[in-house]
């Protein structure tokens, strides 16, 4: 089967290959038994590797494209990249005829080859995808891009291979926004950082002249909409992540916070408090028509859309203590979903519509936990000292979320890390950001 | 044997101090909160001479307790006899929440001083409100304690 894809931005995808699947990877358990691959180096000619070396500064590129590949496969705790001092076989041959014994020798069971080439300043990237037991190609693919993409090249590929392996998109040509920490908890440094999901290509968007806060992702990633106490006054506002350029939403009276977009990307959903009471809003940014969507003296906060928009859950302390409800987008129907014990906060709709995301705080724990759109099936996936703020990865099996540790009595000891969960409860890691973070939110697949 | 006397004196004399001042901390401790709410003075300011800068409240609370409304009667009395000066009431969660239930929580808190205030006289347009939540604790402790402190609402002079 060919199909022909064009993708904006750099990449222009030239071939897919395809045909049935014999190793498949079984991502809805946890997987005690991962699968063994080999990530050959990308091959490249001495032309390739002198051009960029004296042109772009860049040495031993496949390899490093192929480090990439291989760490984004093992984060997922459902593939095992085997050692390259085991392989036998070189990796121009083995791009263009893999002997399969080899790599079955050496345990792999899926094979992953490749080769780039420098061309008008544009770099070819080919790579493959064998199935080491059955002898045969499984998956193979032609893009260009230029040099500097190169991390990207390496997600891209990534995304491939989980997506032909596991059945589902895959989360690895992605970025997370969260909020950079430093200093003492009395007077902590904010400001907003972006990077890719390996934790690379760390950039800051804002100084840490003002407190920032819970940044959150437009559909398309080009917009961000957070909390800043720019002037002293908690407003939500909206950044444009290539020109820099932010501004308030809307002009409310008193604080707005708790942003986040709708999923066709056209409003702000958030929480105006005035006079002790927060409610929860919407303004349509092409409009700026504001809309009022919760009536209730009590606290109304962190609204998150369903993926369809016709939804919307949220954080309510109506009943007494801090519960999830869902209602329809327009503010009727409200329902209590969460009716374990405990308190519940930052509700976050699943992208795949089925599942809901929240904190919950029990007995001086904090756990993170998901639980149908009805509040059924309530299933709790770690249990730590301080965690919260739970964010999808775009194929809804992953969760980011930030986690603080306990100070001692003179305040030291203090952290705050990003941390990742398998929505199965298996697979947690710590994501590694340069200072310390939190309020981690992910972005859509920058590529489809 | 005298000096033996006397030795044993010492070393009672000792041990009798050291347990009253134990107690003298133990006391200081429990006489600092009273149900979950902060009581003591470490970390408060005052306006004027007499005047108390801030009001403390329980877990996931913005209800005044008795302290509280005397801190705030104390401030009315003050603002009333100095037109002039405008406050910012500053509203503050302990870091044992969620941030975005927290900015709600400090902001209720602010505002219940604040709906106090006016009960006492002083107009609403002197009077703001800004919550930080729990993004500005005056104790970084993880304890009780340091909770009890940063539960709070801080009357800060705007002019």
């Amino acid at each position: 089967m060919i199909r022909k894809i064009f993708i904006k931005l750099f990449f222009v995808l030239l071939l897919i290959t395809e045909s049935s699947a014999i190793i498949e990877v079984d991502i809805t358990r946890g997987n005690l038994n991962p699968l063994p691959v080999a990530v050959s180096p990308l091959f490249s000619d001495e032309n390739t590797d002198q051009n960029l070396k004296s042109n772009y500064e860049i040495i031993k590129l496949g390899e490093k494209i192929s480090k990439v590949v291989e760490n984004n496969l093992k984060s997922t705790g459902l593939f095992n990249p085997i050692a390259k001092k085991a392989f036998l076989q070189k990796p121009d041959v083995a791009h263009l005829k893999p002997r399969f014994e080899d790599w079955a020798l050496i345990k792999s069971q899926a094979l992953i080859t490749g080769q780039i080439k420098l061309e008008n300043e544009k770099l070819r990237v080919e790579f493959r995808l064998w199935d080491v037991l059955a002898g045969k190609e499984i998956l193979a693919l032609a893009f260009t891009t230029v040099p500097k993409n190169w991390r990207r090249v390496g997600h891209i590929i990534s995304d491939k291979i989980y997506e032909r392996l596991t059945g589902e998109k895959g989360y690895f040509d992605t970025r997370i926004i969260y909020v950079a920490e430093q200093g003492p908890k009395t007077k902590r440094i904010k400001k907003l950082a972006i990077m890719d999901q390996d934790g690379f290509n760390t950039k800051y968007l804002t100084l840490g002249n003002e407190l920032v806060l819970t940044p959150r992702f437009n559909p398309t990633n080009q917009m961000v909409t957070y909390l800043s106490y720019f002037k002293n006054l908690p407003r939500v506002y909206l950044l444009d992540i290539e020109t820099g350029i932010q501004e308030v939403v809307g002009d409310f009276p008193g604080m707005t916070f708790a942003p986040r977009f709708s999923p066709d990307g056209k409003k702000i959903i958030m929480s105006f408090a005035k006079d002790g009471n927060s409610e929860i809003f919407t303004m349509e940014l092409e409009t700026r028509l504001v809309e009022r969507i919760t009536n209730h003296p009590s606290i109304d906060t962190s609204p998150s859309y369903s993926p369809d928009g016709k939804y919307i859950t949220f954080n309510s302390d109506r009943s007494g203590f801090q519960q999830i409800y869902t209602m329809k987008s327009d503010g009727t129907n409200v329902k209590r979903i969460s009716f374990g014990k405990g308190l519940y906060g930052t509700p976050v709709w699943s992208p795949r519509g089925d599942l809901i995301a929240f904190t919950k705080l029990h007995k001086g724990k904090f756990y993170i936990g998901v639980m149908r759109t009805d509040g059924k099936g309530e299933r709790l996936l770690t249990e730590n000292y301080y965690q919260e703020a739970p964010s999808w990865s775009p194929n809804g099996r992953v969760l980011i979320f930030y986690r603080e540790t306990k100070s001692d009595d003179k305040g030291e000891g203090f952290s705050a890390k990003l941390w990742s969960i398998d929505l199965t409860g298996y697979n947690e890691r710590q994501i590694s950001t340069e200072t310390d973070g939190s309020d981690p939110s992910w972005s859509s697949l920058l590529t489809n | 044997m005298i000096s033996n006397k006397i030795f044993k004196n010492i070393i009672l004399a000792f041990a009798v101090s050291f347990l009253l001042s134990a107690c003298a901390t133990q006391k200081k401790m429990d006489s600092q909160m009273q149900g979950d709410v902060y009581t003591g003075t470490d970390t408060v300011e005052y306006l004027a001479s007499g005047v108390p800068d801030r009001v403390f409240f329980a877990t996931n609370e913005s209800v005044l307790t008795t302290a509280s409304r005397d801190t705030l009667r104390k401030q009315a009395a003050w603002l009333r006899k100095n037109p002039d000066i405008n406050v910012v009431l500053e509203g503050h969660a302990d870091e044992r929440g969620t941030r975005e239930y927290n900015l709600a929580l400090g902001e209720r808190r602010a505002n219940s001083a604040k709906d106090y205030l006016m009960t006492y006289g002083i107009s609403s347009n002197r009077v703001s409100v800004i919550s930080y939540g729990k993004e500005r604790p005056v104790d970084s402790g993880s304890n009780p304690l340091a909770w009890s402190k940063n539960r709070r609402s801080v009357t800060v002079k705007a002019n």
